[in-house]
């Protein structure tokens, strides 16, 4: 059973010694060290239980607040109490094993994987009965009515999935912003004046109805404009297209093609990066770099948006502002091209270059 | 060598016997219902090889056991729903907040379900250890050569489960629906939707509309407890299977040859130390959840689309997607009205599929270029299968760069670098960098080999420095002992393919073709360089010069018989090693 | 002391001997200074009254020595032919100066992409009088008291004070955490730069760099994030530096990067290493067991 030296081809330079001589371990062969290893893992197990207890205790003493060296201290308490109880337990079994189960190797013969001559003939000879017998091959008819009505019958189980999500359609280019919709300050949700504004200030901001209005005011500047306080899945389905930046920086860092967009120094972004979507509100005031956390993608705030680094391939675009009759800062127009990232669909940028020409124009008149 | 005797208990006699013993009542009442002593009788014996890389699988299976335990203590009290709801549990810093159903109840199973975190925690630590010995443990496979004939089938499944793994590990930190995992869910959704033609309507399915919309985490949720686990369950049933049908593979050595398996018996030593690591690693998820925070999602706050931290990087092993995704220079492509991102599409798809798809057909690739068509039980040592080694090394540096790339902020911050600096020398260094440690590997693989030839031929380093009449100083060689030897040499040499001899059994050279020249190519490639081992009569020879110069170098009477200076033996008569 | 070796070891040899005779005077005033403070003046409020001119005054003696290197003589900045230069701080306020000097970011060492903060070189009443000269130079963010940056001198309501912790998160994690982690923790900038940490940054310079906006940073100006507001983002940072850290080690609070570290190094390490021990040869003994076979 053990000695496989025989099927060896010939021209190994080297014959199989074989397995080589068993030697025994010093629990098999001193009664001390035997008793001792029992010992040792009969001792395993009993800390096991202490641990285990420990834990229950831990379980039912410990309150949820507390602490233990600034940690929690019930989630420090449960976990090394059943870790060392489950570890105990491993250790015991596996030392039990290596001092005082047998240890002798044994070899076992191991068979081809395939089946044998006659039990795969056997086989075949039954497929091809079976082939036969259904007369698959001789009843083209039935067999290509069948494979098409096996085929049609998938259509309805993909069509039950139709209702998954509505279509996309134009979705993805609109967003809450138009013409006179204000632009509120995140989180707080106030109006926002151009002197409240420094050089190289940063806002992260939303179109009003995106924050709760602060105060009666502000919801009143809203409902006149015929805006609408959004909640739920509206609300963070637009959080994720119409979400903006506002910088200010001095005229001279700012391209005349940019200065368009903007009021005095004062620009407003997209906050959705055109790579893959994260919000972006790392900006450098003084080299006016907006860095994507997520991919690094950098883009040039002083220059529409340009892309200076990373792996978005597009400008972050740009919605023109201006200060409306009040004296706060508004949307001129909605954002003139889709926010967000890339898809099949979405045009190429000069397409979108050409509405923009388009709005500049009808404004100048 | 003695069968131990426990292999009889399950005999047929057991049910007439006399008096039985308890034990013996009890698997004859199975037995006479469920039949399986058969079955049992083979397999309780079964004989598995120790090694400490063959129980690398062995982690991956018992952190998916704690994953299922874990998982369903988390099921008790996690909602998946994107209902807003207002948070009025015990964390200070959140209350009075509206948001998720789901994070709210992650909320409260961290703060307010005694154990809850520690459970999640042990569920993210599991996962985590889940999906890193899966891909150790292919590594070991891999780079031993056990995924060759008759395996090439349990390799593929084991691909598919770890991609299945990094799924299912995906879809599941996307649920607390936390700042992090909905920053990861809008970078999937980027993903998607740049898919081409059918992009927006994937994303558009996906998410029930637009992104974020209120469906995905329930959806994600049926995916991750029901889906995933029963396609990974059912692959890992397959898995075990092949293996018990295939026998474990095992190192060469002496007595170990292709047509046995040499170890220990299943029952008792096999299951004790399998069942203890089982407790082992159970433990270590346990110690890991209790003593460190893993993804504390308190800090990171609901999930708010316009909100987003630095750090934000997906778990390990999605770091290599996001690597890519990071070092992938902004190409955009514009036709006919239709937009082409290959910013997204190269990280986001092509990469991953190819990458995918060249594990997966590997086996079947090599076993095309040797042309083997026999079984392989016996492993090859990395060194003796030096192309596929430096492949997989190579591989790994790739892998290792990318990760660099999809933590290369948190490396800026940490080692004081320059991000861009970061980007700009690894865009490069993915080129350069795999195919000179593809080189280097190769020659390292072929020197290493050309030792242990030179071992064989001419005896091993002892260490000894010996000084001649002449005053020329020399190391002392001496011959390795035969197991050593023999498990040298326990290895196939390695044929180049020639065309020109390739004729089948009727004597019809193979057709010629492109087909043929890349193969004698890939072949001439893969393993014209290697060293093959010595021949009997080289062997021969170079023990004869080896005695001879022994005699020289020592003056001793008599040639070292090769245990001499090894330390464990002792030899009379030499003075050598007392000084 | 020490400011003075330093700063001597970093001026260029030729301007060495021009500004050793500031050196030797400003030795001389910071002895004075000292002598002042230990034996004539023992009491703060002593100091309290020193006149807004004598504050000057010696603000601009210390500008003179330490600053006008780089800001020029009378803060108007200066540029070198190679591009180097120090801003303008006219207009700039007492606030950012109490910020970058009391972080040790001014005096700048090694012209860079950014100052560092390091130990602060000046003592509290330099930075004062420092402040004080520049707030003159013109009008600029003035040096917030405690009642701008501490939320507990807003007179909130126990109720109204958690809520306002809660706000501040919200306002930290929209406005902060995208280059200083959800942790405060610090993050990358392009080019080398960075979002330092804010766990050890005092409330007070916390205030000041949103006020102010340091080199990089952006402004969060008063009209746009109220002081309250202000001072309910650091409200925040306080309380999540004194929750403890509920699931054990922190790991740096650097998210999933160190978290794959640990589960590397930690779990498979740990994991490999008790398979090593399984699988690994017990020690053998030489005698050998007269009865072979009797182990089951």
């Amino acid at each position: 059973m053990t000695d496989q030296t025989d099927n060896l081809p010939v021209e190994e330079p080297i014959a199989n010694p074989g397995l080589p001589e068993h030697h025994w371990r010093p629990t098999d062969v001193d009664p001390a060290a035997e008793r001792r290893a029992e010992r040792q893992v009969a001792s395993f197990f009993l800390l096991s239980v202490v641990c285990a207890v420990l834990f229950i205790v831990a379980y039912f003493t410990i309150e949820p607040g507390d602490t233990f060296m600034h940690m929690g201290a019930m989630n420090v308490a449960l976990g090394s109490s059943l870790g060392f109880a489950l570890l105990f337990i491993g250790i015991g079994v596996i030392q039990w094993a290596r001092k005082l189960m047998g240890d002798h190797e044994i070899s076992e013969l191991r068979h081809p994987a395939s089946s044998s001559e006659e039990d795969r003939a056997a086989t075949i000879a039954a497929l091809q009965q079976g082939l036969e017998e259904s007369g698959l091959g001789r009843r083209p008819l039935v067999r290509n009515t069948m494979l098409l009505a096996m085929g049609v019958v998938g259509l309805p189980l993909i069509v039950g999935l139709r209702d998954l999500g509505p279509l996309p359609g134009k979705k993805l280019e609109r967003t809450v912003w138009k013409k006179g919709t204000r632009i509120v300050n995140d989180v707080t949700g106030r109006w926002i004046r151009p002197t409240d504004l420094e050089i190289g200030q940063l806002v992260n901001a939303e179109p009003e109805g995106l924050v709760h209005p602060p105060d009666a005011e502000h919801l009143a500047g809203l409902e006149k404009r015929g805006g609408e306080v959004l909640e739920g899945v509206d609300l963070q389905v637009e959080k994720a297209k119409s979400a903006v930046i506002i910088v200010r920086m001095e005229p001279k860092d700012i391209t005349d093609e940019t200065q368009n967009w903007g009021h005095e120094g004062i620009l407003c972004y997209s906050k959705i990066c055109t790579h893959v979507g994260c919000p972006i509100a790392l900006w450098e005031q003084q080299t006016h770099h907006l860095l994507c956390p997520c991919h690094q993608s950098t883009f040039d705030l002083g220059d529409k948006g340009r892309v200076v680094f990373g792996p978005a391939a597009r400008a972050l675009p740009m919605l023109p502002i201006e200060v409306d009759e009040d004296g706060y800062l508004a949307a001129r127009h909605g954002f003139l091209e889709p926010v967000g990232p890339s898809y099949w669909e979405r045009n190429s940028p000069s397409y979108w270059e050409k509405k923009e020409k388009k709005f500049f124009e009808e404004e100048a008149k | 060598m003695s069968t131990a005797p426990v292999a009889n208990t399950n005999g047929k006699q057991a049910t007439s016997a006399g008096k039985p013993s308890k034990g013996t009542r009890v698997v004859g009442w199975a037995d006479e219902r469920l039949g399986l002593a058969t079955a049992a009788k083979k397999n309780l014996r079964k004989v598995f090889p120790d090694h400490w890389s063959f129980m690398l699988g062995e982690i991956a299976l018992w952190s998916f056991v704690v994953l299922l335990l874990t998982g369903v203590f988390l099921t008790l009290w996690f909602r998946p729903s994107m209902a807003e709801v207002e948070y009025m549990g015990t964390y200070e810093q959140l209350r009075g907040l509206h948001m998720s159903e789901a994070f709210v109840s992650t909320m409260n199973i961290s703060f307010d379900v005694r154990g809850g975190l520690l459970m999640r925690q042990m569920h993210h630590w599991a996962a985590m250890l889940f999906i890193a010995s899966m891909l150790v443990h292919m590594m070991r496979v891999f780079l031993t050569g056990a995924f060759r004939k008759p395996r090439e089938v349990n390799w593929v499944i084991g691909g598919v489960l770890i991609l299945l793994g990094i799924l299912e590990g995906f879809s599941g930190y996307s649920l607390p629906d936390d700042l992090l995992s909905g920053t990861g869910m809008r970078i999937a959704q980027g993903l998607v939707q740049a898919t081409p033609v059918l992009g927006t309507y994937m994303s558009f399915f996906m998410f029930g509309g637009e992104f974020p919309g209120d469906a995905v985490i329930s959806r994600l949720y049926m995916v991750h407890i029901l889906l995933l686990p029963a396609l990974i369950l059912a692959l890992i049933a397959a898995h075990m299977l092949l293996l018990v049908y295939h026998k474990h593979t095992q190192w060469p050595g002496p007595g170990r040859t292709e047509e046995n398996v040499v170890g220990y018996p299943m029952l008792p030593v096999y299951m004790a130390k399998a069942g203890g690591f089982f407790f082992i690693v159970f433990g270590f998820s346990a110690f890991m959840g209790g003593l460190m925070t893993i993804n504390p999602v308190w800090k990171y706050g609901p999930y708010d689309p316009t909100k987003v931290t630095a750090g934000s990087q997906p778990d390990w092993y999605m770091g290599i997607a996001e690597g890519t995704l990071r070092i992938m220079p902004g190409i955009e492509s514009h036709f006919l009205g239709v937009t082409l991102s290959w910013n997204i599409l190269i990280p986001g798809m092509i990469a991953p599929i190819a990458l995918l798809a060249t594990v997966l057909a590997w086996p079947f690739l090599e076993a095309w270029v040797t042309g083997d068509k026999r079984e392989h039980h016996l492993l090859q040592r990395p060194r003796n299968a030096p192309t596929r080694t430096a492949f997989l090394v190579a591989m790994m540096s790739l892998y290792g760069l990318l990760w660099i790339g999809g933590g290369n902020d948190v490396l800026a911050v940490l080692f004081h670098l320059n991000l861009n600096h970061i980007t700009w020398f690894l865009r490069a260094a993915i080129f350069i960098i795999p195919p000179l440690v593809f080189i280097f590997v190769k020659r390292w693989c072929i020197s290493l080999q050309r030792h242990d030839n030179e071992m064989l031929l001419h005896g091993y380093e002892t260490g000894i420095i010996m000084r001649s009449a002449e005053g020329g100083y020399s190391e002392r060689h001496l011959p390795v002992s035969d197991d050593r030897a023999y498990t040298i040499t326990a290895r196939d040499r390695d044929e180049i393919y020639d065309p020109a001899t390739d004729v089948d059994a009727n004597g019809v050279a193979a057709p010629g073709g492109r087909a043929t020249a890349l193969r004698e190519k890939l072949s001439q490639a893969m393993f014209a360089d290697n060293v093959q081992k010595p021949t009997a009569e080289e062997l021969e020879e170079g023990h004869h010069h080896a005695e001879h110069e022994h005699e020289l170098e020592a003056g001793l009477d008599h040639a070292a018989d090769g245990h001499q200076f090894d330390g464990r033996h002792p030899v009379e008569g030499e003075e050598l090693r007392k000084h | 002391m020490r400011f003075l070796n330093r700063s001597a070891g970093r001026l260029s040899r030729h301007r060495r001997s021009r500004v050793a005779g500031l050196l030797v005077m400003l030795l001389g005033l910071l002895f004075m200074g000292g002598l002042y403070q230990v034996v004539l003046s023992p009491s703060n409020a002593d100091t309290q009254t020193k006149s807004d001119e004598e504050l000057i005054k010696e603000g601009r003696e210390l500008f003179l020595v330490g600053c006008a290197f780089c800001h020029g003589q009378n803060g108007e900045g200066i540029k070198s032919a190679d591009g180097q230069y120090g801003p303008s701080l006219v207009g700039v306020g007492g606030a950012a100066v109490n910020f970058q000097v009391s972080t040790g970011r001014m005096p700048m060492q090694n012209p860079g992409q950014q100052a560092p903060a390091k130990e602060p070189v000046y003592s509290e009443d330099e930075i004062d009088a420092l402040s004080a000269y520049v707030a003159s130079l013109g009008p600029g963010p003035e040096v917030p008291t405690a009642a701008e940056y501490d939320i507990d001198k807003y007179g909130l309501s126990a109720d109204e004070r958690r809520d306002a912790v809660v706000r501040g998160g919200q306002l930290f994690l929209t406005n902060c955490t995208a280059c200083h982690n959800f942790d405060g923790s610090g993050g990358a900038m392009p080019w080398g730069k960075y979002a330092p940490s804010l766990r050890s940054t005092s409330e007070k310079n916390l205030y000041q760099a949103m006020l102010t906006g340091p080199q990089q940073m952006p402004v969060f100006s008063d009209e746009v994030m109220l002081p309250q507001d202000k001072a309910s983002i650091i409200a925040y940072l306080e309380s999540i530096k004194e929750e403890p850290s509920h699931g054990g080690f922190g790991l740096g609070g650097l998210g999933p990067v160190s978290e794959g570290m640990f589960a590397w190094l930690f779990g498979i390490g740990g994991l490999v290493g008790f398979a090593y021990w399984i699988a690994a040869h017990t020690t053998r003994s030489t005698k050998t067991k007269s009865s072979e076979g009797t182990q089951a």
